[in-house]
């Protein structure tokens, strides 16, 4: 009936059907494993994001309300020396080795950047430092 | 370093931000607060320069020592006059670099980790739109009211028919174009966004005129901060997020403070076009035939000396004569004389928020005789002198009394209850809002006219 040689066949036929789930299931799980990273990467942190961007803002909005209108032009210099963290972002495109297109503007935006930084805390140290009380 | 001891450490950096907002509340504590703000951005740099990104450090080197060099010497150079040019170019450029980092994220987006070239995620490619369009906007924007301010064109708002419906266009246009930006993510349409993001600012902030500077520069303040918390979502880094935030709010409460000073709605001031009607017609009408009471520096020196109290109101045309330091000067010259001299100042004096005090901070002012409108505006009544130096609109008494005026409805500090008043002033002209100012033909009105510095130098002469 069953003779070694067919045996043997069906056996490798399985073994390969087997190989083939054990594939599948492979790529199936490395495409869930994508797929949640990806799920995380567009849905869960864009929600802690904004968690963090809505919280800032109403500190902003309760620290900004307490600061003296005297001293609403340092403020104003203040903010424009601290928005320029966006060095941050030009630091990472500035940061490869190699030079490309990436890096060029990561370049710019790294000088724009720092004469805001340097020009602003400067200012506002100079400003500040003409406010004195009554000798 | 690790990706969470970085977190940890932007945190921090966050922190530092706010507290030196927080350290602004006053005077005493704002060195401190400022100090942490420089602490705070060296936390963030360095946190950068250690993360796995960044491996050549050459050319951000150069970056660094270039604009550091150039920030400093201009921090160090610029009149305090000038300021407000100052703090517009700065926004330009925080506007620039937004753009910059945007364009990087697009070209390079892996090195972001915000997926590859061609395929970048899309909640990214929103997030990095937006912060491309704002960056834009505020740059070219600051670009006007730099040029505006510095006088390198007319502060004259410029109005052209039509403008609302194109501006309107243009935004509606900016937004189909961030749409076919997330479907295609094709570079032309990159381009595309940023040239009219560019337009886009340009003609929102043409037709605004120099009066309303003060609300455009704390908006343009505001825009830079939303633009920064735009590249912070694109790149998913809370520290630029939550700074952003924090200048974004800071910017919209002082435009929104501005505008309450000057009685005026936000969306009136976009629209632009004010200071353009009126202007000098109905001031030459009634100037002809009505009696205005002129005196000399010494007459001035005689009320001043024999006051009891005196209430100095500086506006912007004090600051445009350069005569903070000779007003100084008489004030003291009446304090060794036992006068008693406070210093007023409305909201809207200067040309940014705050501007006056810093411009008698510089003239050596003790913070603690300068009195904003809401502290002293009672004390008018009680007051022997108000003494107005190259301020108008901000005493014009017409905001309370006459609904058809212009500026009906803008607080203004009560000169006329003091018992004299005293008006330096170079000439009859109306101020910026083209309205003439009645307070000049009361009979307690003394009118002093020449430049403010020779006037307060002679007057320091008389009293002498």
């Amino acid at each position: 009936m069953a003779d070694p040689a067919s045996l043997a066949q069906r056996a490798g036929e399985l073994a390969g059907d087997a190989g083939a789930l054990a594939h599948n299931l492979d790529t199936l799980s490395q495409q869930l494993a994508l797929a949640t990273q990806q799920g995380v990467h567009a849905g869960t942190p864009f929600v802690f994001e904004l968690t963090v961007f809505v919280l800032a803002v109403f500190v902003g909005y309760y620290v900004v309300w307490r600061v003296t209108p005297a001293l609403h032009s340092p403020l104003m210099s203040v903010t424009n020396a601290v928005s320029s963290v966006i060095i941050v972002g030009a630091l990472i495109a500035a940061g490869p080795v190699g030079l490309s297109f990436s890096k060029l503007m990561g370049f710019v935006a790294v000088t724009l950047a720092a004469v805001n930084i340097f020009g602003g805390f400067i200012v506002t140290q100079r400003m500040l430092q003409m406010f004195q009380r009554k000798k | 370093m690790s990706e969470s001891l970085s977190a940890l450490l932007y945190l921090v950096a966050a922190v530092c931000f706010i507290m030196a907002l927080r350290g602004l509340s006053s005077p005493d504590t704002a060195r401190a607060g400022n100090l942490y703000g420089i602490i705070g951005m060296a936390i963030a740099i360095l946190t950068t320069l250690a993360s796995p990104y960044v491996v050549s450090y050459w050319l951000i080197a150069v970056g660094l020592v270039i604009g550091g060099a150039v920030g400093a010497y201009i921090a160090r150079q610029i009149q305090m006059t000038a300021l407000p040019q100052l703090v517009a170019a700065f926004h330009s450029l925080v506007g620039l670099a937004a753009v910059c980092v945007a364009t990087a994220a697009f070209a390079a987006p892996e090195a972001y980790g915000i997926g590859m070239r061609g395929a970048i995620h899309p909640s990214s490619l929103i997030e990095m739109a937006i912060g491309l369009t704002i960056g834009a906007i505020t740059f070219s924007g600051s670009v006007v009211a730099f040029a505006k301010l510095q006088g390198v064109v007319s502060g004259r708002p410029l109005v052209f028919p039509g403008q609302h419906l194109i501006n309107l266009a243009l935004g509606i246009l900016l937004i189909a174009l961030i749409v076919l930006f997330v479907m295609t993510e094709a570079s032309s349409v990159f381009a595309l966004l940023v040239l009219l993001s560019l337009a886009f600012g340009f003609l929102l902030i043409v037709p605004i005129g120099g009066a309303d500077m003060p609300v455009v520069i704390s908006m343009l303040n505001s825009y830079s901060g939303w633009a920064a918390s735009g590249i912070g979502f694109t790149l998913s880094n809370s520290l630029l997020i939550i700074t952003g935030a924090l200048v974004g709010s800071s910017g919209a409460i002082l435009s929104y403070i501005m505008c309450k000073g000057m009685n005026r709605s936000i969306i009136n001031v976009i629209l632009g076009g004010f200071g353009t009607e009126g202007g000098a017609a109905p001031a030459a009408a009634g100037a002809g035939d009505r009696l205005v009471k002129s005196g000399s520096a010494e007459d001035a020196a005689f009320i001043l000396k024999n006051a009891s109290s005196v209430i100095i109101v500086p506006g912007y045309g004090m600051a445009v004569a350069q005569a903070q330091h000779a007003l100084r000067e008489m004030a003291d010259m009446l304090k060794k004389d036992g006068v008693k001299v406070s210093y007023a100042i409305h909201p809207v004096a200067g040309r940014m928020p705050g501007h006056m005090n810093v411009l008698l901070a510089e003239a050596n002012v003790p913070y603690d005789e300068v009195f904003e409108l809401d502290e002293i505006n009672r004390d008018f009544a009680s007051t022997d002198v108000a003494f107005v130096i190259g301020a108008n609109d901000v005493t014009n008494p017409a905001a309370k009394t006459d609904p058809t005026s212009p500026i009906y409805g803008m607080p203004i500090l009560d000169v006329e209850r003091a018992k004299t008043v005293l008006f330096v002033k170079r000439s009859m002209a109306s101020g910026y809002a083209g309205v003439e100012n009645e307070l000049f033909y009361r009979d307690n009105t003394m009118m002093l006219f020449g430049d403010a510095k020779k006037m307060c130098e002679e007057i320091v002469k008389a009293l002498d």
